[in-house]
C-alpha cells in the first residue's frame, strides 16, 4: 500500500452543555494517509489532540450503523467515507440535522426508535405456523430485499425537510420498516398497517423531495418504498 | 438508583435478545446493552447460520455433530454439541416464522450454502447479511414483546454476595450516572473481544468487558487461550470478508496465482476450516508468497460472475470497493488473515448456568450465552455459522431455564454500597493524574499481541508478551483522561474498556503459554503437534492472590472419540 500522506483539516461541530450553552466549530489538522476513513480521521484525533472529542461507532464495516453524520453537508457513514474521495481538503464534520444534539456529534435518537414502533414493525400472522418454514419465493423475497437491508443508521430521516418541521411525521426510515412488512408476502396484517401510515403524518407528508435517496449510505431507496406505499393505500382506499 | 427485575440480561445481540424473549415469560425483564440493540456485532455476521435442514441435498444432525466436534479438534463437550446441532433445524425455523428474510431456493425453501468444516450444504443465509437480518428480526419481537431496554449503557462490575449473584452495576454512556440492577437472575450476554488485536473484523464494542467483569468478580474463564483467527479480513483493515465468498466457490491465490490450499487440505480446499486455512496463508505471507512479497494474499470471485456476485455477496462487492478500492466483478481482492471470535469465555453447564469450578458447582442466578460463554459448542475451533446457530440455540435456552428456575430463587439484599464503590471507582479514574495516554496504551497491547500471541505461538514471544502486558497494566495506573465531564463521556468509556483488555489478555497469553500442544487455532510452533495424554482438558483462569491461577477439567466426550484430524 502506498504510504504516502496528505495533510488535512478537519472542521468539527462541538458541542457540550456541561461546559457551554454555546456550540462551536474546533478545527484540527491531521496527516491523513491513503485509505484512511472519516471515521479513521476522527479516532486519531480523538486519541492524539483531543480527547473530550464525542462520537459514536461500533462495527466500522458500515452495518451497525452507529457513525451517521454530516460530513461535507451530506448524511453518510463516517467509517465507509474514504477522506482521499471527498474533494478539497477540508473535512467539515457535523451531527445529524433535526435531531436534538448530546453532545459534539452525539445526537438524540430516542424519537427516531420510536417512530419505528409506530408502524407494527414485526411480523404478523393470524394464520397457524406450518412445522416447516413458510414458503416465500425468490421473486417474493426480492421485493423486500432493500427494505430488510436498512441499518436504521437515521441518515434518510434526518435528510427530509418535511420531518425538520413536523417530527411527528414518520419519515422515510419508518416508512420503509413499514414497506418491508407490507410487501412480506408472509405477513398478514397488510390492512392494518397501510391505516397506520395513510395518514396526515405518515405517507402524505413525504412532498417527494428525495433527500433520503441521496442521503441513504446503503443506496436503499425509500423513496420507491414510499411511493410504493402511496399506491397500496391509495388502491385500499378505492 | 436500584432497578429491580426479575431478570437482568445483559448484552442485546442475538444471544441476549433470543434470551430476553423467553425470560420475559416468567416475570419482569430488561437488557442492558453498551450499544443500541440492533448495532449490536451479531448484525456484522455475514455469511450463514448452519442447521441440517436438508433443503439443499441430504443431511443430518450426527453428520452436522461430527462436523463440528473435528472440527473443534476434539476440545469440544459432545453433549453440548449435541444439544446444539439438533435443535438447530427448529431453530432455523423458529426465527423464519418471526420473520427472518433468509434467501430461498427456487421451491420456495430457505436456501443454503456450503461453509468451511461443514462437508455438507448447510449454511442458511440470506445474501451476505445473515447476522443482519436475524439481529433486526429479534429486535422487532423484541418491541413485538415491549422488552425493556436500557441502551447504551456499560455494564461494570458483578454483584456477588454469600457467593450469589444479585445483579450489576452498569454506567448510563450519556449521563454517567452509575446505576444498579438488582435482579433474581443475571444473563451474560456480552460478546467476543476481537479488540485484543490490532487486525481483527470485530467492532471496537467487542473488548470483552463481560469476560473481565467475571474475572474480577473472583469468578473462572474457560479456553481463553483458544483464539479464531478468521482467513479471510480484508487488507490492511482486517474487516470481514464472509466464508460464503468461499462458499459460493471463491478461490484463495498466492503471489504465483497458485490456489495454494491444495497443498495444505487438498480434499476440502478453500472450504477447510478456519484454523487450518488461516494458517495456511500466514504461511503463505511469512514465506514471502503474499501478493508481491506483501502482507497479503488474494481472494479470487471473479469466475463467479456477475450475476452470482451481486445476488449472493452484495455487500462484500461494496466494502472491497469502499476499504480496498477494489472492484470484485474485475479484480482480486486482498485478504489477510484476522482475529474473529472467542471459542473460551465463561464457563457454562449445558443449561447455561455459569459454574465457578472445575468440578462444576452453579454460581446461583448468574448465567451465560453467546460468544462471552464458553459451554463448549466449539472446542478449540469453531465452525463457520455455528456461532450464530450457539448464540440463538443457547439464548433460547439460558432464558428458558432462567423461567424454570426463577420460581426457587428468593429475593435476596442488594449489598450496601455496591453502587457507591463503583461510582467512587469511576470518580478516580477520571480525575486521575498521570502522564500516560491510553491510545497509546491500547495500542502498544494491539500490536504486541498480534505479534506475539497470534496465529503461530511459541515459549519466547509468549513469555515478552506477558512482560509487556505486565509493564502497559502498570502503565494504565497512570493513564489520565482528558475528558472530566459526565455526559456522554466517550473516553471514560473507552479507558474502561481498555482496564478489560487488560484483564483478559494476561489470560490469554497465560494460557497459551500453558497449553504445550497444538490444537485447533492454539497452535504452537515448539510443540506443533495435538497431546491428547496431556492435554485433552478445559482450562480455567481464576484470579488469584498472585495474579491468575490455572485449573483443568476434562473434555466431555460421547459419540466421537479424538482421532487425527486431516482435511
Amino acid at each position: 500500500m502506498n504510504q504516502s500522506t496528505n495533510k488535512y483539516t478537519f472542521k468539527i461541530f462541538r458541542y457540550d452543555p456541561e461546559r457551554s450553552p454555546r456550540a462551536r466549530y474546533d478545527t484540527f489538522s491531521l496527516e491523513v494517509a491513503k485509505g484512511m476513513t472519516v471515521l479513521d480521521c476522527l479516532q486519531a484525533i480523538k486519541a492524539s489532540q483531543d480527547g473530550t472529542l464525542s462520537f459514536r461507532r461500533s462495527c466500522r464495516s458500515a452495518i451497525c450503523g452507529s457513525c451517521a453524520m454530516n460530513i461535507n453537508g451530506k448524511n453518510d457513514l463516517a467509517c465507509h467515507l474514504q477522506v482521499s474521495l471527498l474533494g478539497g481538503r477540508t473535512v467539515t464534520v457535523d451531527p445529524l440535522p433535526g435531531f436534538p444534539v448530546i453532545r459534539d456529534l452525539v445526537v438524540d435518537l430516542e424519537e427516531f426508535y420510536r417512530s419505528l414502533e409506530r408502524v407494527l414493525p414485526w411480523l404478523v400472522r393470524s394464520s397457524p405456523f406450518p412445522d416447516k418454514e413458510l414458503p416465500q419465493s425468490p421473486a417474493e423475497r426480492d421485493r423486500i430485499d432493500s427494505a430488510v437491508n436498512c441499518i436504521l443508521c437515521g441518515s434518510c430521516t434526518s435528510s427530509c425537510p418535511s420531518f425538520w418541521f413536523n417530527t411527528r411525521y414518520l419519515a422515510p426510515a419508518a416508512l420503509l420498516k413499514a414497506y418491508r412488512f407490507i410487501f412480506d408476502s408472509r405477513d398478514e396484517a397488510k390492512g392494518e398497517r397501510l391505516e397506520l401510515v395513510d395518514d396526515r403524518n405518515g405517507l402524505w407528508r413525504c412532498r417527494t423531495i428525495y433527500n433520503c435517496e441521496e442521503a441513504c449510505p446503503k443506496l436503499l431507496k425509500p423513496n420507491e418504498a414510499i411511493a410504493a406505499l402511496k399506491i397500496e393505500a391509495l388502491k385500499q382506499s378505492v | 438508583m436500584i432497578h429491580r427485575y426479575d431478570t437482568v440480561i445483559i448484552g442485546a445481540g442475538l444471544a441476549g435478545m433470543r434470551a430476553a424473549i423467553e425470560a420475559r415469560v416468567s416475570g419482569s425483564c430488561c437488557v442492558l446493552t453498551k450499544v443500541f440493540p440492533t448495532r449490536s456485532h451479531s448484525g456484522a455476521a455475514q455469511g450463514g447460520i448452519a442447521a441440517s435442514l436438508g433443503n439443499a441435498g441430504e443431511d443430518d444432525w450426527p453428520t452436522h455433530m461430527f462436523d463440528t466436534v473435528k472440527g473443534s479438534d476434539y476440545l469440544a463437550d459432545q453433549d453440548a454439541v449435541e444439544i446444539l446441532v439438533k435443535e438447530a433445524p427448529l431453530t432455523i425455523i423458529d426465527l423464519e416464522h418471526m420473520g427472518v428474510p433468509f434467501s430461498r431456493t427456487e421451491e420456495g425453501l430457505i436456501a443454503q450454502r456450503s461453509f468451511g468444516g461443514h462437508t455438507k450444504q448447510r449454511a442458511c443465509y440470506a445474501a451476505d447479511l445473515t447476522g443482519h437480518v436475524i439481529l433486526h428480526t429479534l429486535y422487532e419481537q423484541c418491541l413485538k414483546h415491549a422488552i425493556k431496554f436500557y441502551p447504551e449503557y456499560l455494564v461494570l462490575s458483578l454483584v456477588l454476595a454469600d457467593g450469589v449473584c444479585r445483579g450489576v452495576v452498569a454506567m448510563d454512556i450519556l449521563t454517567g450516572d452509575i446505576h444498579g440492577f438488582f435482579g433474581r437472575a443475571v444473563v451474560f450476554a456480552t460478546g467476543g473481544y476481537g479488540r485484543a488485536f490490532k487486525i481483527t473484523s470485530n467492532a471496537h464494542a467487542s473488548s470483552g468487558d463481560g469476560l473481565s467483569i467475571i474475572y474480577r468478580a473472583g469468578l473462572p474463564l474457560e479456553d481463553m487461550e483458544c483464539v479464531q483467527f478468521h482467513p479471510t479480513g480484508f487488507y490492511p483493515s482486517g474487516i470481514l470478508v464472509t466464508e460464503g465468498a468461499r462458499g459460493e466457490g471463491a478461490y484463495i491465490l498466492n503471489d504465483q496465482g497458485e490456489r495454494f490450499m491444495k497443498r495444505y487440505a487438498p480434499d476440502r480446499m478453500e472450504l477447510a476450516p478456519r484454523d487450518v486455512t488461516a494458517r495456511a496463508i500466514q504461511t503463505e505471507i511469512d514465506q514471502g508468497r503474499g501478493i508481491g512479497g506483501g502482507a497479503y494474499v488474494h481472494l479470487d470471485l471473479r469466475h463467479l460472475g456477475e450475476e452470482k456476485i451481486r445476488k449472493r455477496l452484495p455487500q462484500i462487492l461494496d466494502l472491497a470497493m469502499r476499504f480496498t478500492a477494489v472492484d470484485a466483478l474485475k479484480a482480486p481482492i486482498p485478504i489477510q488473515p484476522t482475529a474473529h471470535y472467542s471459542m473460551g469465555g465463561i464457563p457454562t453447564d449445558i443449561r447455561g448456568r455459569v459454574i465457578g469450578d472445575a468440578q462444576g458447582t452453579v454460581v446461583p442466578g448468574l448465567y451465560a450465552c453467546g460468544e462471552c460463554a464458553c459451554v463448549s459448542v466449539h472446542g478449540a475451533n469453531r465452525l463457520g455459522c455455528n456461532s450464530l446457530l450457539e448464540a440463538v440455540v443457547y439464548g433460547a435456552r439460558a432464558g428458558k431455564v432462567v423461567c424454570e428456575d426463577l420460581p426457587g430463587i428468593e429475593w435476596s439484599d442488594w449489598p450496601k454500597g455496591a453502587v457507591e464503590g463503583v461510582q467512587g471507582e469511576v470518580r478516580a479514574l477520571v480525575e486521575r493524574e498521570g502522564n500516560e495516554s491510553l491510545a497509546a496504551i491500547r495500542d502498544e497491547l494491539q500490536e504486541s499481541m498480534q505479534k506475539n500471541c497470534g496465529i503461530f505461538r511459541s515459549r519466547g514471544p509468549l513469555q515478552e508478551q506477558l512482560l509487556i502486558i505486565g509493564k502497559l497494566q502498570d502503565r494504565f495506573s497512570r493513564a489520565r483522561l482528558s475528558d472530566k465531564g459526565k455526559r456522554c463521556n466517550t473516553e471514560l468509556v473507552e479507558i474502561l474498556e481498555l482496564r478489560s483488555l487488560l484483564d483478559f489478555t494476561e489470560l490469554i497469553v497465560r494460557g497459551a503459554l500453558a497449553r504445550e500442544e497444538s490444537r485447533g487455532a492454539h497452535y504452537r510452533t515448539d510443540y506443533p503437534k495435538r497431546d491428547d495424554a496431556h492435554w485433552l482438558k478445559h482450562s480455567l483462569a481464576r484470579k488469584g492472590p498472585e495474579g491468575p491461577v490455572f485449573d483443568y477439567k476434562p473434555v466431555r466426550i460421547t459419540r466421537y472419540q479424538p482421532k487425527e484430524r486431516k482435511y
